[in-house]
């Protein structure tokens, strides 16, 4: 016999079910946001034409695709890793900016610094600011069980109020203006440029603005996959993700292993912070906190919380971003019906069992994600 | 036979489930006034015949009649109206929530828009003074013992009325005197001309109580019995279907130096309460303990402690020699080389939606040949899991199956398989065969004697007195946190675990009129 | 101890604490000791003032939760049905500008609470029907209010008035007490009104008995022939409108008029009450009243020109109050103990 009990379903075959129900969230989505347009006395077929161009029209575009899908694939790992342990991170938003607040104030600090160093070390500090954010909910909710839903969302507050002091123009007053403030800015509160050697080299046309985190990203995708599927501590994090008193039981750190997965957590968005910073914005203004952290959960759902599919969903959330501007530029449609169709995307990957009555799927297809298992106490 | 009118009868039933014929033309009347006993195995298809009767499940063919009348139920609801009421295995309570409150729940007593509280009340007082069924109508449930929670599950099916009463496995966490009480509630309900319906799958019980039994086996009615006549052997013969082993085969012990050594143990519950004061016994290489008591004496927490899985509040806890109090469960199975089949295999014992061969790793992943350094070796996995599979006769498609799909037999030898299989000297069993089939249960003793042959001290607990008392060499009595008692096997009677399982002390025995 | 009765100590200590702080603010208001600054920023009638008008939202949100979660539905997406709320009641107030207000308003209320109502009705779909992890589910909704919201906010539109208050007679004249509980609009007295319905609610009527029930064990609740998962949909969609209840008192009657994102975590927040006041109204109310006064106080700092701290800062102070009292308490409350896992009545052998 040929090894029954070493039967294993076919790879691609997985791989292709596996797209299904991604594909079909985007579609469904994408219809309901072209009725509720139409609903609502916008053309569609425009907007959907222009977001089409704005995204991949072009090389310029396609460019600015892949530029807004990097920081996407990192907060949605950081979002997913946690999944992986039962853990549900909302707080990537904060560690973003504490990644960026930190790699900024690397950034316009050392002149003179060779750049190889200036730029790792600027990530350096991103990597820490991160980690810090994401340790916070993790320690509290070993020590004391706080829900680290309600500790993430809070220190989202917190982390946008200390990341707006640090560049704080000063108030009329008489407060103080913040350690990060660019004096030249005179009213507006913003930081300095940052320092030419602390910058993330730039490929191709230096116009595309295609910088080196595209690749870091890229690696790290991998390096996260290893981690989880390939290592003994990604064996924990999903065994405790899936069964925390069979963890407890097998012998495995529990406590440690929550504080872990959220200090990667921590560390996966505070890099996208520190590297939006270092590649893009190369300044810190209150306003570049944007969507990324929110837009990760979204991701990593869709991306069915598996490092490679989050690199497609970031890529497809990169489009939706990247041609949103172009489309209300053509179609005078609101950007902000992208977060519509992305909370509908959303609401059908999350939700499998509506997907496979609309398209008589079998059952056992998907894997539920369950994070509301310790809901109002029960710590790790 | 009988020319009164049956109050209900069931017909032909018939239920499938996907997969599976859990009742398959089961017929059966039942007349006010007796107490039928249902007979049969776990998985026999009582439970589903009763959640039918009961309107919780619709049959897939068949018919129900009541005082002579076809019925259709499709909620319990429909089943309450017409006077049938259950007690469930699984006590149907809020535990947060009055006497009060729970027996009205669903069929409240309201005066306004508020609940009439003092109504029900009374309404309680009268059906506990009417069949001796002491309780405060005001008290928490959680606060309750198990024996009175019952009551106040026979009240609420009272309280609405019941003259059909359908008890479901009511003996299983009660004393042996608890069930004489609960026997003698169920004498006094049938002279008041309720029927009753009692599920069981001790032959003793139904022998002693019941008017009249009826056996099943496999979904199936394969025979109806007379207590004056039936015989134990008899009715375990049509339960099963083939003549039972009652005793596991096994030689004399020849026990070792002590392994396992508890001192003084304290620990507290989940609820902060003291649920270990002072608990010492100890295991010998080569010996079976078995530690008998109901149900929530404080064995799950003494298991906890000793695998490392709660912390000791006192007292000192040592394997081979070497002092494991404050160990962690990984210390407790690498240091003391030690093993658990816990109480819980779908909570603790396994991950359900991991492969066959994740879970035979589940407490080994991170040890030559499973794991180089960090990085995890699937090959080797594999290859563990091919052999255990086939050396414990674990069935499975495929190891890369989920466990979570086998059944729950395969389940508990996927469990045996990776703790037997590693080099132990101490060997933690809780309740290794609740809820699985004779032959896994078979199969698992056979192991667990196995191992005691091979020189592995082994700690038994089980809530079965009857998987105690067949495979144990020394027999410890847990009761309210504290070992009341260690017997040898042979001077270990039903009776007198049965009176130390009730908390009655060794020394007031021969005062409860039992000479030793 | 059980959990329920370290409860019962920390109410006592709460209401005593509550006691002594309406005593000082009597005294502060009333004698010389208002002449000291830092006394008027902690107790003035300003300070009390904005703690009721910061608590009303929570304490509505707090209520939507307790709805919901004492039937078993985490509630993660209150943020979003207030946030829904806030801009129906927005939409609603603009279309009828040329309505009479009370008429306007009260329209513009119903609005609000229609529109969380079926935001609470999804999320129960979600969860219920759909089985998606009910923590997930509150997030689609949370995500799904703020971008419709953001995508058909006509950022021109004016609301024209809001509710005024109304001062009830004789209670408004009691001294401090009086204008700051008897002396306010409409939708402050009926979150009011609604804690002590809901308590009342809870513990003492059919519905109350069944819903804790469903909440605590379903399977008790089936076997006695009550429907769970209606009363799941019912309490879940009454616990939306009330939150969305919150959204309109917003618009309504504190703003006057929606900004994007205007809720700004209060739905988050009210959820801390609700775990701090240990699933009980009351409870919830006074958390809710505490955080509402860190609010107040953050306020009142900045009107007293307080430089030395920057006022981000002091911002930061209701987020983290919640995370220090979600810290402190949870694990010694006790949720419903059914929360967050799905029900079904047939073969649950």
């Amino acid at each position: 016999m040929a090894n029954a009990i070493d039967r294993r379903p076919g790879r691609l075959g997985r791989f292709l079910r596996s797209l299904l129900l991604p594909v079909a969230a985007i579609l469904i989505a994408l219809a309901i946001g072209a009725v509720a347009m139409w609903a609502f006395g916008d053309d569609p077929l425009v907007a959907y034409r222009g977001l089409w161009s704005g995204a991949f029209g072009d090389a310029r575009a396609l460019a600015r695709t892949v530029r807004k899908m990097v920081p996407l694939i990192f907060t949605g790992l950081s979002v997913a890793v946690a999944f992986k342990a039962g853990l549900f991170n909302i707080g990537a938003a904060g560690q973003f900016l504490m990644g960026t607040v930190a790699a900024t104030a690397v950034g316009i600090s050392f002149p003179g610094m060779p750049a190889p160093l200036h730029v790792s070390l600027a990530l350096l500090a991103g990597v820490v600011g991160g980690l810090v954010w994401g340790l916070i909910p993790g320690l509290l909710k070993v020590y004391t069980g706080a829900h680290e839903v309600i500790v993430t969302i809070m220190l989202n507050y917190v982390a946008a109020l200390l990341a707006g002091w640090t560049v704080y123009a000063g108030g009329t007053e008489g407060q103080s203006p913040g350690p990060l403030w660019d004096p030249t800015a005179r009213a507006v509160s913003e930081s300095p440029d940052i320092l030419e050697s602390a910058r993330l080299p730039l490929f191709f046309d230096p116009a595309y603005r295609l910088h080196a985190g595209v690749l870091l990203a890229l690696a790290v995708v991998v390096f996260i996959w290893w981690l989880i599927y390939r290592t003994t501590i990604g064996f924990e994090i999903r065994t405790v993700g899936l069964n925390l008193k069979a963890a407890r039981y097998a012998g495995m750190r529990v406590a440690w292993t929550v504080v872990f997965t959220m200090g990667i957590a921590g560390i996966l968005a505070g890099l996208a912070g520190a590297i939006e910073t270092l590649g893009v914005n190369w300044k810190f203004a209150p306003e570049f906190g944007g969507q990324v952290g929110f837009d990760g959960i979204t991701v990593a759902l869709l991306g069915q919380t598996h490092p490679f599919g989050i690199v497609l969903a970031a890529f497809l959330f990169g489009a939706l971003d990247a041609g949103a501007a172009r489309m209300q530029f053509e179609s005078g449609v609101a950007q902000d019906i992208i977060q519509v169709i992305q909370a509908l995307v959303l609401a059908f990957v999350a939700a499998p069992t509506l997907i496979r009555l609309l398209f008589r799927m079998e059952a056992e297809e998907f894997e539920v994600t369950t994070i509301s298992q310790t809901w109002g106490g029960g710590s790790g | 036979m009988d020319t009164r009118e049956p109050i209900l009868e069931v017909r032909d039933i018939t239920k499938v489930f996907p997969g599976v014929v859990a009742n398959n033309r089961v017929h059966l009347e039942l007349y006010p006034g007796e107490i039928l006993g249902l007979l049969g195995e776990n998985g026999a298809g009582k439970s589903t015949l009763m959640n039918i009767i009961y309107g919780l499940y619709r049959p897939t063919e068949g018919e129900i009649r009541v005082r002579g009348r076809p019925v259709t139920m499709h909620s319990p609801k429909d089943a309450i109206a017409l006077g049938i009421g259950m007690v469930h295995q699984h006590f149907q309570l809020v535990p947060v929530m009055s006497v009060v409150d729970n027996v009205m729940l669903g069929s409240e007593s309201i005066r306004g828009p508020f609940l009439d509280r003092e109504a029900v009340a009374r309404r309680i007082q009268e059906i506990a003074s009417r069949y001796s069924l002491e309780v405060d109508p005001y008290a928490i449930v959680e606060d309750l013992p198990v024996g009175v929670r019952q009551r106040v599950e026979i009240i609420k099916a009272l309280y609405r009325e019941a003259d059909i009463l359908i008890l479901d496995e009511p003996t299983s966490v009660l004393t042996p005197q608890e069930i004489q009480g609960l026997f003698q509630i169920m004498d006094l309900l049938r002279r008041q001309g309720k029927a009753i319906i009692f599920i069981t799958h001790k032959l003793k019980e139904v022998l002693h109580i019941a008017d009249r039994i009826v056996v099943l086996r496999r979904g199936e009615v394969v025979g109806e019995a007379d207590p004056q006549t039936a015989s134990q052997a008899s009715l375990a013969a049509m339960m099963v279907g083939r003549e039972v082993m009652l005793v596991v085969e096994k030689g004399p012990a020849s026990p070792g130096p002590v392994v396992l050594e508890v001192e003084g143990l304290e620990a507290v519950n989940d609820l902060g309460e003291p649920a270990l004061r002072g608990v010492s016994l100890q295991v010998r290489a080569g010996e079976i303990l078995g530690v008998a008591g109901v149900q929530g004496n404080g064995q799950t927490e003494l298991v906890e402690v000793i695998t490392g899985l709660r912390p000791a509040t006192g007292g000192r806890l040592r394997i081979a020699g070497q002092d494991m109090t404050r160990a962690s469960p990984r210390q407790i199975t690498d240091r003391g080389q030690s093993c658990h089949v816990p109480e819980d295999r779908h909570a603790y014992g396994m991950v359900g939606a991991y492969p066959v061969a994740y879970n035979l790793v589940l407490n080994t992943y991170y040890r030559p040949p499973f794991a180089q350094g960090l990085t995890i070796q699937e090959e080797a996995i594999a290859e563990h899991a091919r052999r255990l599979v086939a050396e414990y006769d674990v069935r499975t498609p495929s190891i890369y199956t989920r466990a979570g799909s086998l059944s729950g037999g395969n389940q508990q030898k996927l469990v045996v398989a990776r703790e037997f299989s590693r080099p132990i000297q101490l060997l933690i069993a809780a309740q290794p065969t609740r809820g699985i089939d004779v032959g896994s249960i078979e199969f698992i003793h056979q192991q667990i004697v196995a191992k005691r042959d091979q020189g592995v001290a082994v700690l038994l607990v089980s809530y079965e007195l009857d998987e105690i008392m067949a495979l144990s060499d020394r027999i410890a009595v847990m009761y309210q946190g504290q070992i009341l008692d260690v017997l040898p096997a042979e001077e270990a009677t039903r009776e007198r675990l049965g009176l130390l399982m009730a908390g009655v002390h060794p020394q007031e025995h021969t005062a409860a009129g039992l000479s030793t | 101890m059980r959990p329920h009765r370290v409860w019962k100590a920390t109410a006592i200590v709460g209401w005593v604490l509550a006691l002594a702080l309406v005593a000082l603010a009597i005294l502060v208001n009333t004698t010389a000791l208002g002449e000291r600054t830092w006394l008027r920023v902690l107790f003035g009638v300003s300070a009390l003032n904005f703690t009721l008008r910061a608590a009303i939202p929570l304490i509505l949100g707090a209520m939507s939760g307790i709805l919901c979660e004492r039937s078993g539905i985490i509630n993660i997406g209150i943020e979003g049905m207030m946030l829904a709320g806030a801009f129906a009641a927005f939409v609603a107030k603009t279309n009828t500008n040329d309505w009479p207000l009370t008429t306007s308003l009260l329209f513009s209320t119903l609005v609000a609470v229609g529109i969380g109502g079926i935001m609470g009705l999804l999320h129960a779909t979600f969860s219920i029907r759909f089985r998606m992890d009910q923590i997930i589910s509150g997030t689609v909704i949370i995500i799904l209010a703020a971008g419709i919201s953001a995508y058909l906010f006509d950022r021109d539109a004016v609301a024209e008035g809001k509710f005024a208050p109304i001062a009830i007679p004789l209670l408004s004249q009691i001294p401090v007490i009086g204008p700051v509980l008897f002396a306010k609009p409409l939708l402050t007295y009926l979150a009011l009104i609604l804690v002590a319905l809901l308590h009342v609610g809870l513990f003492y009527t059919r519905w109350g008995l069944r819903t804790r029930a469903v909440g605590e064990h379903p399977r008790a609740a089936d076997t006695v022939g009550i429907p769970v998962n209606r009363y799941r949909y019912m309490n879940t969609t009454l616990g939306g409108m009330v939150a969305g209840l919150a959204g309109g008192y917003l618009v309504l009657e504190a703003v006057g008029q929606f900004q994007e994102g205007m809720t700004a975590g209060r739905g988050f927040i009210s959820l801390a009450a609700m775990i701090f006041g240990n699933w009980n109204p009351f409870g919830a109310m006074g958390a809710s009243v505490l955080f509402g006064y860190t609010q107040a106080l953050q306020n009142e700092l900045l009107l007293a020109g307080v430089k030395t701290v920057p006022r981000h800062f002091i911002s930061m102070l209701p987020y983290l109050v919640t995370i220090v009292v979600v810290s402190g308490f949870v694990g010694r409350v006790r949720p419903p103990a059914a929360e967050g896992k799905v029900y079904e009545t047939e073969g649950g052998e």
